[in-house]
């Protein structure tokens, strides 16, 4: 690690003020994953700025909505008891991440900033786009088991690793952002970029902005939600497959919202969107399902050591719309 | 800068590179607390700040300034064990006791989280306001710590016997 300056900010227009004037900084949260890249020189600011003294409230809103403080710790917000009424499938998205002493130090906006874990982003003796633009990728033809099926290119096939952000991609939330430029507002699944020529250049975020907070808005009452995560062992581990899930169903069996979302496949938070066009008006069943899942992955991609997941990825999403969808006729 | 650990405040000026536990073991020579893998992985770090668990090797020491930290030699003496410490002994939990101060540490957060009802993956009912310390329940919460000589199930059974036992009577 390089030396570096520290500063703690009280709020969000002091955070901003420090990052204008210390040159290469960056903002600090629970710093579980910045810490570790620091330590193995992929990230190498010259100043930290921390940010867990700015909000880390969780306010419901009269609409139904809630708003989460950018500091709000992945415990906090899993542990809400509104969250855990109104959006379980962020709750259980959460609980499906990390360790109980990394989700008490992570925070909102460090999980939705976290990098991939991509293992030759992490190794500097492998080549990494990502990591020095142009140098080339080693993933594509290397151990690519984690990697992505489905919005990757020629240039980086790294998946992105939250677990939060599947649920909030599936949620429609919405990101508030605080800069010298002002304030503004972008959708979650909007904020992460698809990796093209630039996968350096993973957000809609510039060096200088900051998040601030994250916008649930109301989840219509006859929606059931969950997170189902397959991963190589029980506990602890990053998703091969994850799914988030929201549905409603009709009293006549018929699909009337669905809102899906995938994990563990795609360099951003993948919102299901060919799915949940299939699915709206369907009968609520394993057939229907199934069709959604195929039209979803049909332009999936396997690599050397992933071509599991295209069929994992189908097989999950048909299980958790199934088992969504019996209990609620239980 | 000011350090409070196991109640006593310490003063001195800390490099903004320095983790939390290389503050513990290497500045304050509180070898107590272990390093294992140093990225997060493995929980033989785990130290408890404010009564929450973290892992002090992902923690940058400054961000910690004025925090109450507890490491396990604030826990318990050689002639006053915490009575975790004790099952410990008890259920063989251990053969090297490298993990066994992160696994103690863990434990003891993961009641507090417990007790204020924080729900886990395995948690059937979000909703539920009281959760049982279950054997699923258990094992999913102290999934941050390993053990390689594979003393978990000894670790299991003095976690148990400490804290769901007398939760659960």
């Amino acid at each position: 690690m390089n030396h570096m300056t520290y500063a703690r900010a009280g709020n969000s227009a002091e955070a901003i003020r420090l990052a204008g004037e210390r040159p290469q900084s960056k903002y600090l949260g629970g710093g579980t994953n910045l810490v570790d890249l620091m330590r193995e020189n992929i990230e190498a600011p010259l100043s930290l700025i921390d940010v867990t003294a700015l909000s880390s409230e969780i306010v419901a809103r009269e609409d139904g909505g809630l708003m989460l403080g950018a500091a709000a710790t992945n415990t906090a917000v899993a542990a809400d008891r509104t969250v855990r009424q109104r959006f379980p499938v962020l709750a259980r998205a959460i609980l499906a991440g990390a360790s109980g002493q990394i989700r008490n130090m992570a925070t909102v906006g460090g999980n939705i900033l976290q990098r991939t874990r991509c293992y030759y982003f992490y190794d500097d003796a492998a080549r990494c786009n990502k990591r020095t633009p142009g140098a080339g990728c080693d993933a594509i033809e290397g151990f690519n088991r984690i990697h992505a099926i489905l919005g990757a290119s020629p240039s980086c096939v790294a998946t992105h690793p939250s677990d939060m952000c599947v649920a909030l991609a599936a949620l429609d939330a919405v990101v508030h952002i605080d800069g010298p430029r002002g304030t503004r507002t972008i959708k979650l699944v909007d904020f992460h970029r698809l990796p093209g020529g630039h996968p350096e250049v993973e957000t809609e975020l510039a060096p200088d902005e900051l998040v601030t907070a994250v916008e649930l808005p109301l989840l219509p009452s006859g929606m059931r939600s969950t997170y189902l995560k397959v991963r190589d062992r029980a506990s602890y581990a990053f998703a091969l497959v994850s799914v988030a899930a929201a549905i409603d169903v009709a009293q006549d069996g018929a699909i009337r919202e669905v809102r899906l979302a995938l994990g563990g496949v795609a360099p951003k938070p993948w919102r299901a969107l060919a799915a949940e066009g299939v699915l709206k008006g369907l009968p609520a069943c394993e057939e229907s399902f199934r069709t959604a899942a195929e039209a979803e992955l049909k332009d999936a991609v396997g690599l050397r050591d992933n071509s599991f997941k295209i069929e994992l990825a189908k097989r999950t999403i048909v299980h958790t719309l199934c088992s969504l969808t019996e209990s609620a006729r239980a | 800068m000011k350090f409070t650990i196991n109640k006593e405040v310490f003063e001195l000026a800390v490099d903004v590179r320095t983790s939390l536990l290389d503050l513990l073991r290497e500045r304050l020579h509180l070898t107590g607390t272990k390093k294992g893998c140093d990225q997060g992985a493995c929980g033989a770090c785990t130290v408890l700040v404010d009564g929450e668990r973290i892992n002090s090797c992902l923690a940058l020491a400054v961000q910690y300034e004025g925090r109450s930290i507890v490491t396990v030699e604030g826990l318990g003496t050689a002639s006053a064990l915490h009575p975790l410490q004790h099952a410990f002994i008890e259920h063989d939990g251990f053969q090297c006791g490298y993990c066994t101060p992160g696994q103690i540490c863990s434990a003891i957060g993961m009641a507090g989280e417990l007790a204020r009802g924080v729900p886990s993956v395995v948690t059937d009912d979000l909703t539920l306001e009281t959760i049982e310390l279950s054997h699923d329940e258990l094992r999913e919460r102290m999934s941050g710590n390993l053990c390689r000589c594979g003393a978990h199930n000894g670790i299991v059974e003095a976690v148990r016997e400490t804290f769901a036992e007398k939760a659960n009577p």
